[in-house]
């Protein structure tokens, strides 16, 4: 609780995170409160033809797209996919990958060799070059965008981990917990564990930021989840057969875009600087 | 006064902090002849190695301030001048630098002959005093390599062709503080600034360094100031000694007479501290002061037993107490211990 | 001797990595799929067209004979017909590999050329106006989705303002290939009109992609160049006299540079990882324009080829930077 107090005040004293923090905070309402905060929340699904690409205007704030249906609506709505997706492919990628990165690092079996090898060979692959393979064998939806990424993504963590743990494990006192008998359960999660949660919160948070990128890039190649979902990606691949004209069309959720993956780069930035006093002065 | 090299006056050094401003050096006065060694001694924060950047010039311009005071060498304000002008005609010449830690100073990823030869390119007796050129005439090159063999065979370096096309991590520690005593000599300066020279490296090869850094200034009539706080390496080879406490000079002696008369409490104490086969281990009573709200007056008073209530109002004035011998304290150790110290 | 062993050790990772790559897209392209002949023989095949799959490719098989048959196919350099353009697919891969890294390679120099400099001032005059001016720029690189960006140049460079062809590699045909990079092939033909031709087609994509790998270079730069900057032998070159520039461009850079190096791997997997939509967003013929194509035409080969063509190149340039960083630190590569 006091750390959390601490981080907070150390948080609000750099106004960089602040803002970054800010913008997350911003998602996160958009997403709950769309149905409340949408001019037409029926236009995720329903179409007016007549109406279709219209620029800005009282009624319709951000235009109107190719089906004639609400953007800013739309868009609201499309924070929804894109903090599940985002969240459900981290969590689970972290899930997978702290456990193995912790139990490789500590075991140091052939078995945990084995592990960190796959994950090298994960790693070989631009993430989204293998996530593409996934979800295109697997059919574009919403889930099976998530199983691609979490599938993608679990060896930077179990990378991550495994290093952190390798370092922790040499620490004096961890050495000293071990030689006086305590059990690997109680040496990794009481002692590994929270020495090496700070990185970890620090590559979440900017992961999240990624996988968000990915996640957009996946649905702008026609992987993600099908229409009529408001998929940001989505959106703005569909836009372009109406350029230059319907310029109002890829604005708004590549600003969307853009602004969220900033809030959680920001926000990362400034989580490293204030919980990794190694690498604090590099924004001195 | 025309021995006299360099002349410390007044020097008030801070740096800002997280915790606010920390007063690093409270008036430090302190001075140099031509030729002698000085020890620099005190323990880690007392402000030696603070006092040693700030005749070099290298203070972390952006966190230091020099509050006040002037730093004379050869009759010029090193303060006052073109700290450009500093950095060409004086740094790297006339007063060079050996550094405490010769495994990080060395850069990695240059071989030891082009650093050296960067250095001469530069900074040799033979290039023109205000040189921004970056050409090397291939003649001074060649004089110059003929001069840098030579010192380094000086400094007793095996094989100083080979040594120059190494990397700096494939020779040894002591090996590359020879080399840094050498290019230190290589300039024909008249004050090496040693910092700590010895204390990175093993106990056995401190004392060849500290001979030859000896022999090699002597021979060539070269000041040193020598900052440690190894009262050990001090006493062999020191002519003079000064002691830092916190920031303050306390008191400054010729060797033979600091380590047969030391008198000011400090002093003392740390003598004491020195293990002895009468005293075994005996440490200092107290802890040194935070700088960030140090105790006023002396800022030794608080840990002292001889402390009365001026201490603590006003930092005493320098008094010599003997040839070459200065104090600042009013209660020294050649005076009865004051009545009112128990209170 | 040290840099022929290092280049041994490194040979010696790369063989499994590729085997493993191959397993990781055949458990992708055979296991996951509940029926992999029903994906191969695309949407709307009868069953007699999907059981004339399933034995051609030999599906009835067990998995570790079908790996055994893949795995010595692809050896062999047969990666499996297209099924929308019935060529092989190794051959329409290797047409298009010079596109892409003519691309990205030209990327790369440029984010290089001008990320390097930008670190190196960013940390020398940390917290001045430039330096907060570039923190705004790499943040924004790094947050940025490139086919929007690419749109965005494409909206205002191409159709606003007329500058740039809108998308493609060149008007008309281009050079006659020889390298199958055009710009070295228009020189090599010493033909300045196609030259400039094959420029201003290069222009939008490289600023795509450039922005966030010269975001990423300028972050690494300037953390090397602090690093170096707040070490002991700077404080050694300072106490010395060496001029600020010679201690800064010379002595700094060199060591900041030997971690920037290691991040070209990483870059280059950006980059490879950009291509792919910024080259559908300007037509540009390379390997990801070819994998999106057959992501539209449920191409299933054709993904699995660029998978295991990309994730070759990727893991050689990654070999390459190693080898490179063994080079050029004496400390040796770890």
């Amino acid at each position: 609780m006091q750390t959390a107090l601490f981080l907070l005040q150390r948080l609000a004293r750099d106004k960089t995170a602040l803002f970054g923090a800010l913008l997350i905070v911003g998602l996160i309402l958009v997403a709950l409160l769309a149905p409340i905060l949408a001019t037409h929340p029926a236009d995720v699904a329903e179409f007016h033809p007549a109406e279709r690409l219209q620029g800005p205007s009282a009624t319709h704030f951000l235009g109107t797209d190719r089906m004639g249906s609400d953007i800013y609506s739309r868009l609201l709505f499309g924070a929804r996919i894109t903090i599940v997706i985002a969240l459900i492919a981290v969590g689970t990628s972290v899930l997978i990958g702290v456990p193995i990165g912790l139990l490789a690092g500590y075991y140091r079996t052939w078995f945990s060799d084995l592990l960190m090898r796959v994950s090298d060979i994960f790693l070989a692959v631009p993430q989204i070059v293998l996530a593409i393979a996934i979800a295109q064998t697997l059919g574009p939806s919403i889930e099976n965008v998530i199983l691609a990424l979490s599938i993608t993504y679990w060896p930077f963590w179990a990378r991550l981990v495994y290093a952190e743990t390798r370092s922790a494990l040499n620490n004096t006192y961890v050495e000293a917990s071990i030689a006086l008998g305590a059990s690997p359960m109680r040496v990794l999660f009481l002692h590994v564990l929270p020495n090496i949660s700070s990185s970890i919160i620090v590559r979440t948070t900017i992961g999240m930021g990624g996988t968000i990128l990915t996640a957009a890039a996946l649905g702008f190649l026609g992987l993600g989840p099908p229409p009529p979902t408001p998929e940001w990606g989505r959106t703005i691949a569909e836009s372009r057969e109406f350029l230059p004209d319907a310029w109002w069309y890829a604005t708004a959720p590549g600003v969307a875009i853009f602004l969220v993956v900033m809030g959680f780069n920001l926000l990362g930035d400034g989580l490293r600087d204030i919980l990794d006093p190694r690498t604090r002065r590099s924004r001195q | 006064m025309s021995d006299r090299l360099l002349a410390v006056d007044d020097l008030t050094v801070s740096f800002s902090s997280d915790a606010g401003r920390v007063q690093v050096l409270d008036h430090v006065t302190f001075a140099m002849s031509r030729g002698e060694i000085v020890g620099l001694v005190g323990e880690s924060g007392s402000g030696k190695t603070t006092l040693a950047r700030a005749i070099l010039g290298i203070l972390p311009a952006n966190a230091a301030h020099i509050e006040s005071g002037g730093i004379r060498f050869e009759g010029e304000d090193l303060l006052q001048a073109d700290p450009a002008d500093i950095a060409t005609r004086v740094r790297g010449r006339t007063i060079t630098f050996v550094p405490q830690d010769p495994f990080t100073s060395f850069n990695p990823v240059f071989t030891i002959g082009s650093q050296i030869m960067e250095l001469m390119k530069w900074k040799s007796p033979l290039a023109p005093p205000s040189s921004g050129l970056s050409r090397y005439a291939r003649t001074r090159r060649k004089a110059d390599r003929v001069k840098v063999i030579e010192l380094l065979k000086t400094v007793q370096l095996p094989d100083p062709e080979a040594m120059l096309a190494k990397y700096p991590h494939e020779v040894s520690g002591g090996q590359r503080q020879r080399l840094m005593i050498a290019m230190a000599l290589m300039t024909d300066p008249k004050l090496i600034i040693a910092d700590e020279p010895t204390t990175a490296l093993d106990v056995t090869i401190q004392a060849q360094i500290l001979k030859l850094l000896r022999q090699l200034t002597r021979e060539r009539g070269v000041s040193v100031l020598f900052t440690t706080h190894d009262l050990g390496a001090a006493h062999e080879i020191c002519d003079r000694i000064c002691v830092l406490y916190a920031g303050q000079e306390v008191e400054t002696a010729p060797a033979g007479r600091f380590f047969a008369h030391p008198s000011h409490p400090y002093t003392r104490s740390l003598l004491d501290s020195l293990p002895s086969r009468e005293h075994g281990i005996r440490g200092i009573r107290g802890e040194i002061p935070a700088l960030v709200n140090p105790p006023a007056g002396c800022r030794f008073h608080p840990r002292c037993d001889r402390a009365t209530g001026e201490c603590s109002a006003l930092r005493p004035s320098e008094t010599a107490v003997g040839d070459l011998h200065t104090l600042r304290c009013y209660h020294p150790l050649s005076q009865p211990e004051p009545a009112s110290a128990a209170s | 001797m040290r840099i022929i062993a290092l280049v041994l050790k490194r040979l010696t990772w790369f063989v499994p990595t590729l085997v493993g790559l191959l397993l990781i897209v055949f458990t992708v392209s055979h296991i996951i799929p509940a029926n992999p002949a029903v994906v191969l023989a695309g949407e709307g095949a009868t069953q007699a067209q999907i059981d004339a799959i399933k034995e051609k490719f030999g599906l009835d098989q067990p998995l570790p004979v079908q790996f055994w048959r893949y795995l010595k196919s692809v050896v062999s350099g047969d990666f499996g017909t297209s099924l929308y353009t019935q060529r092989p697919i190794a051959e329409d891969l290797l047409t298009r590999v010079p596109a892409t890294l003519e691309l990205t390679l030209i990327t790369i120099v440029i984010a290089a050329l001008l990320g390097i400099p930008l670190g190196v001032i960013a940390a020398a005059r940390r917290n001045s106006f430039i330096d907060h001016a570039l923190r705004f720029f790499t943040v924004s690189g790094l947050a940025i989705a490139s086919f929007w960006l690419a749109i965005l140049f494409q909206l205002l460079f191409a159709m606003k303002l007329g500058w740039t062809p809108l998308q493609g590699r060149a008007d008309s045909w281009g050079p006659d290939p020889v390298t199958g990079f055009f710009v070295i092939d228009a020189i090599i033909q010493g033909d300045w009109d196609i030259f400039s031709d094959v420029v201003s087609h290069l222009v939008l994509p490289v600023m795509t992609l450039a922005f966030p790998a010269m975001a990423t270079i300028v972050r690494f730069t300037r953390a090397g160049v602090l690093d170096a900057i707040n070490s002991n032998y700077v404080l050694y070159e300072q106490a010395m006299g060496l001029p600020q520039r010679v201690i800064v461009w010379k002595y700094v850079l060199r060591n900041a540079l030997i971690g920037t190096v290691t991040q070209i791997g990483l870059i280059f997997g950006i980059l490879l990882a950009g291509a792919v939509v910024v080259e559908s967003v300007f037509d540009w013929p390379g390997l990801g324009l070819y994998a999106v194509n057959s992501i539209l035409r449920s191409d299933y080969n054709g993904i699995m080829g660029f998978t295991l063509i990309t994730g070759t190149i990727f893991i050689l340039v990654n070999l390459l930077v190693d080898i490179l960083h063994g080079t050029i630190d004496p400390r040796g590569a770890g």
